[in-house]
């Protein structure tokens, strides 16, 4: 797996919930729950019934390549759109009317937004923690975004990843219950992201409830206790990142070269299959060059659910 | 939270983003320094056949601080609600429990103390360096004018905002409207020089009614009320229009992309 995580890292980000926390977080009310959402533009239908529940404490990934209804969903969620049809409740109310001491328990980190240039990190986040009754101390938010020693410098002279920290931590300085993050990584390079990925897992630790769009797959998997793939305006699979798409029954393919010659087989029982391959191989002195056991990955089930391949 | 507290919260962060962008310190206390002084070397020791005739610089002086306030105002607030409407700052900011009063009172507060500074900068410049004596009798009329000007055109600057697209679009759009009617109202070329058609052009926008009550309450050698209702009277109803306008037409969230 590229990237994984050492076991001692902070955030532990590769590994998922621990079972104890998905039950407790099953038993709990939903903190989002949506029922036959509709979203239609004139005659364009954005969202098209979207059903879907999150709970409290859990990552939830909404995955989808661009102009699923992502954005048009969460903004719905977030109150900054009005819905067609079909039943919203975040946090136990409708967010068309939902006031203040509603917007004291969610944070939002929108897809796109810039910092104000003249202002630094600190008072950045300084200014946003005034608007809040109970925020969190600024000091402890600049440390949990891991812009410990740029708390000083304008927000004009930070790096894209850096400059998305601070939005988290701007989402996170209320000290809300849900956060919303609306493709929070798209357009950054593998360092900046795996950045991104760990203040994200850091907010799992805190034990926020996370609502995050993406169109990676990778980013759902690293992520998430739960991902929703929507395509089109519908939901098309839901599951844990393991499971998700029935992965699990997938027949694995072992492959290598023999003689110059790809063999690949897909299998149903690769540890049986692998070990007779492997003892013929050993007895007759053979050479299995490449020799390759691979699961089918996320991405190869995202893009058959959503119809990748076949659009155009 | 009282919105006093957040009020002044807001006003203060305002403050600072204000004197640290540059552009926001060249042109609007910087340009109309820079203009009293054009204007005073140009056209100094001539003077303007208004009121019985006076000093260029005793016309200027009121000129250039009409100027400042509808920079500080209007100008100010209609780039910088639309910088921020377009990255996407407004729309963060309604994400939060913070009011929306709040936040458009903080840029209206900032204009209205920029524009106070500015008055007594030009006022204090002229007084320095061009003998322009201070009317310190009509201080209260003059204070009167500056805050029915200052919310007038702050009021027009943010429904304006509705009509400009873009962060490039904002300063053509502003400075189209602003620069000839500086023009036609007197503001840059004393009205004495000016056809009659032209004023009576000028009339129908709140500048030159704004210049005019502004030029009447600052004016030295006018002893006793010096108040020009009628001239304030159609600034504020512009300003209830823009008003009206902006409650109506006011974006948080960006046009573009």
């Amino acid at each position: 797996m590229r990237g994984q995580g050492s076991p001692t890292q902070k955030g532990s980000w590769s590994q998922p919930a621990s079972p104890a926390r998905r039950i407790a977080s099953a038993l709990a009310d939903p903190v989002i729950s949506i029922r036959g959402l509709r979203k239609s533009y004139g005659e364009f239908e954005a969202v098209g019934g979207v059903d879907l529940e999150v709970r409290a404490g859990e990552v939830f990934a909404f995955l989808g390549p661009n102009g699923a209804g992502k954005t048009t969903t969460v903004e719905i969620l977030e109150g900054y759109r009005k819905r067609s049809g079909g039943e919203v409740s975040v946090l136990g109310e409708d967010p068309e009317r939902a006031g203040r001491s509603w917007r004291e328990r969610i944070g939002i980190v929108l897809q796109n937004c810039r910092l104000d240039p003249y202002l630094t990190v600190r008072e950045s986040l300084g200014l946003y923690a005034g608007y809040y009754s109970a925020p969190r101390p600024v000091d402890e938010v600049v440390e949990l975004v891991g812009l410990g020693g740029k708390a000083d410098a304008r927000t004009g002279g930070l790096s894209g990843g850096q400059q998305r920290r601070l939005d988290v931590g701007m989402a996170l300085v209320g000290d809300p219950e849900l956060l919303f993050l609306d493709e929070p990584t798209t357009g950054f390079d593998p360092s900046a992201r795996r950045h991104a990925w760990d203040t994200i897992a850091g907010l799992r630790d805190l034990g926020k409830t996370v609502f995050l769009t993406t169109h990676y797959m990778d980013e759902a998997q690293r992520l998430a206790d739960r991902v929703t793939i929507i395509s089109r305006g519908e939901i098309v699979a839901s599951g844990t990142p393991e499971d998700l798409g029935h992965r699990d029954s997938l027949p694995t393919t072992i492959s290598y070269r023999l003689d110059g010659e790809e063999v690949s087989v897909e299998t149903t029982n690769p540890v049986a299959d692998l070990h007779e391959l492997t003892g013929r191989a050993v007895e007759q002195g053979l050479v299995l060059e490449g020799l390759e056991v691979t699961r089918p990955n996320l991405e190869d089930v995202y893009l058959s659910l959503t119809g990748e391949e076949e659009s155009g | 939270m009282s919105g006093l507290v957040l009020f002044a919260h807001q006003f203060r962060y305002d403050q600072k983003v204000f004197w640290r962008n540059p552009a926001s310190v060249f042109f609007t206390v910087a340009f109309p320094v820079i203009l009293l002084l054009i204007f005073a070397t140009v056209f100094g020791g001539q003077t303007v056949n208004v009121r019985g005739g006076i000093k260029t610089t005793a016309y200027y002086v009121p000129a250039i601080i009409t100027l400042a306030v509808i920079s500080a105002t209007m100008q100010s607030l209609a780039m910088s609600l639309v910088i921020a409407r377009e990255d996407g700052r407004l729309k963060r900011g309604r994400g939060t429990p913070m009011p929306a009063w709040v936040f458009i009172s903080g840029r209206i507060g900032n204009s209205g103390v920029v524009a106070l500074l500015m008055l007594a900068v030009i006022a204090g410049l002229g007084r320095v360096l061009y003998g322009v004596a201070i009317p310190w009798s009509q201080l209260p009329a003059i204070v009167i004018t500056l805050l029915v000007g200052a919310a007038a055109f702050s009021c027009l600057g943010i429904a304006l905002t509705a009509a400009i697209p873009s962060q490039d679009a904002a300063a053509p759009i502003v400075n189209a409207l602003l620069l000839p009617l500086y023009f036609l109202s007197g503001v840059f070329i004393p009205d004495d020089q000016l056809p009659n058609g032209v004023i009576h052009f000028a009339d129908a926008f709140p500048i030159r009614h704004f210049f005019e009550a502004f030029f009447a309450v600052y004016d030295p050698g006018n002893t006793g009320a010096s108040l020009e209702w009628g001239n304030l009277a159609i600034v504020a109803v512009w300003g209830v229009a823009g008003l009206i306008l902006a409650t109506r037409f006011f974006r948080w969230t960006p046009r573009g992309g």
